[in-house]
């Protein structure tokens, strides 16, 4: 089989939006709702996630015939422990603020749904190269709808977007105008309500047949 | 009846199927049974009874059970006013100021969330529903006078859809609508809905926004928040010539209003009544062993009953029937719940001065299971009796 084959199309396109980990799997949705409070901190941790997501589905699909069935959970915990100390560190050593803003939920990412529902669902069943397409694939439809929420919830609850101005300090309250940013924004409660909404739009354009 | 036979030939099957304005069927509908009681009835065959209570009635009775609070708020709007500017003003004066306040906060919120309610009912095919006839009354009396119209715009568009269209429109809503838009007000802006500064508007009227260099004057519950002794005597706490939300300063007016809702059968003295008792009760529990330093803990347990938004919430939210339980003996336990909860919020947490809102969402989410709990110990207990017999 090709490496670009039409099967290995849709394994990569299915994740990104008809079978989409957040809005029609509904898996991973804590982390969803911690970091999304800003666009920066979403983005990093889609990326890590899809870099953790892809690498862990190859190393376990290279190892999956020598993998004894009843202790594979542990050999894949410890995969992707493996795999997100490195990614945490690296974040601790580049971008610094952001891994203090992330703060456990790398960490967590070890208990991210959508990691061991691809591992069980599909790297032990399959082959490197289709794991390796089918974690990024997943990763990266994780990371959409991270950057989604993150968009909405940092341009209307604090006003910016990549932690730049973008509403004009003067149109706001304390300065005169009359706009005022929506605390509720930043909380995890609105984030529900967005992702809630995204999943609602994500649904009603592609109806179920 | 010329004006509903000229309607009735002329202008109805306009709206109905194949007519000209079919698309707008639901908004004639609407006003149409509002103007006009509907002319069919259930068959006088099988076990019917024939009242004319539907819920546009019930809806207008709370809606002038809210009118004491409505008009008192506006006097008290600008009795703040104008007591803060230091100018004596007449009765007239007072309540014109007031009502130019208030009356575009109504009309914003009736506006928005009716709008709402009509292009969803257009979108779905289905009648429109009256429900919102109580809370667009009710949101403008809970917000302070500062509170931007804008905001009240946003607020009560996202309580209208997320609070009641997602769960299935009126009637199915498990929480009071109104109160969520004040739950999103209070969590989104603090600013505008709490603190000392949005309770008088200093400024002359204008309309289209809300004042934002405010006067200070905390509420009572304000200055307890920060342990501070209050400075309202009891008497102007029963009267409602206090800074506080529009309409619920005032005891008599809202005593008023429950007259009427008792009398009319509306609401259910039993959650009325046990609101009450159970503030009662938790505010005498602190009263008594309640830390010494804590200002709201000392503060006397009849005074708790009459500042902030006790009473109203008492009065007008958690009788809510759609929201509150429904069975008798669980009416009692929820009301006295919420009136326990409210107390201990405004007592424990100075982050929030005012109980009674997280009291009434709270006890929202807990009424099926009270009613569940009623439900089921009543199955068991006939079960018991037939096994005994």
């Amino acid at each position: 089989m090709s490496l670009f084959s039409k099967e290995n199309g849709a394994v990569f396109t299915g994740p990104l939006n008809l079978n989409n980990p957040i809005a029609v799997q509904v898996l991973g949705i804590c982390s969803a709702l911690a970091v999304t409070s800003q666009l920066k901190p979403a983005i990093v941790m889609g990326l890590s996630v899809t870099v953790i997501t892809a690498f862990s589905n190859v190393i376990i699909s290279l190892i999956r015939k020598t993998i004894p069935n009843r202790i594979r959970i542990i050999v894949q915990l410890v995969v992707v422990a493996a795999l997100v100390t490195i990614v945490s560190n690296i974040l601790k050593a580049y971008v610094y603020d952001v891994s203090v803003q992330l703060s456990v939920y790398v960490g967590l990412i070890i208990t991210n749904c959508i990691l061991m529902g691809r591992l069980e669902a599909f790297a032990l069943q399959n082959g490197p190269w289709e794991s390796f397409l089918d974690g990024i694939a997943n990763g990266l439809g994780y990371a959409i709808i991270l950057v989604i929420v993150g968009f909405v919830r940092e341009l209307l609850g604090s006003g910016s977007l990549f932690g730049l101005q973008v509403i004009p300090s003067s149109a706001l309250m304390e300065n005169g105008g009359l706009y005022l940013n929506n605390g509720m924004m930043t909380m995890p409660a609105m984030a529900l309500i967005i992702l809630a909404c995204v999943i609602w739009a994500h649904r009603s354009i592609n109806k179920e047949k | 009846m010329g004006l509903k036979k000229y309607i009735d030939q002329n202008i109805k099957p306009q709206f109905e199927e194949g007519g000209k304005f079919k698309s707008l069927r639901s908004v004639f509908d609407g006003f149409y049974t509002f103007m006009y009681v509907p002319n069919e009835t259930s068959k006088a065959q099988g076990a019917h009874i024939h009242d004319a209570i539907d819920s546009k009635r019930i809806m207008s009775f709370v809606v002038i059970a809210l009118l004491p609070c409505l008009l008192f708020g506006m006097y008290n709007v600008g009795f703040q006013h104008y007591n803060a500017i230091g100018e004596t003003a007449g009765f007239c004066a007072m309540f014109f100021y007031g009502l130019l306040a208030v009356l575009p906060k109504v009309v914003v919120s009736y506006a928005v969330g009716l709008g709402i309610e009509f292009i969803i009912a257009q979108w779905k095919g289905e009648e429109i529903q009256e429900g919102f006839l109580v809370s667009g009354m009710l949101i403008p009396l809970i917000v302070p006078i500062n509170c931007p119209l804008w905001i009240i715009a946003v607020a009560t568009a996202l309580a209208v859809i997320f609070a009641k269209e997602v769960f299935g429109g009126t009637g199915m809503n498990i929480f009071n609508v109104a109160l969520v838009t004040r739950a999103f007000l209070f969590f989104s802006y603090p600013t505008m809905m709490s603190g000392d500064k949005v309770w008088v508007n200093g400024q002359y009227i204008d309309c289209i926004n809300g004042t934002v260099d405010g006067v200070s004057a905390a509420t009572p519950l304000g200055e307890l928040a920060a342990n501070q002794p209050v400075t309202t005597d009891f008497v102007n706490t029963i009267t409602g010539l206090m800074p506080g939300s529009i309409g619920e300063t005032s005891v008599i007016a809202i005593a008023i209003g429950a007259i009427i809702l008792l009398w009319s059968g509306v609401a259910s003295w039993k959650t009325m009544l046990s609101v009450f008792v159970g503030g009662a009760l938790m505010a005498i529990i602190f009263n008594a062993f309640g830390p010494e330093t804590n200002a709201a803990a000392q503060f006397p347990w009849y005074q708790h009953l009459t500042v902030g938004g006790f009473c109203f919430g008492a009065v007008f939210m958690a009788t809510d029937p759609v929201t509150s339980a429904r069975t008798e003996t669980g009416k009692y336990v929820f009301g006295f719940l919420i009136g326990c909860v409210a107390i201990l919020v405004r007592v424990l947490n100075p982050g929030f001065p005012e109980g009674m809102m997280l009291a009434i969402l709270l006890m929202n989410c807990f009424a099926p299971l009270i009613d569940y709990c009623v439900v089921q110990s009543n199955i068991n207990k006939r079960a018991n009796r037939v096994k005994k017999a």
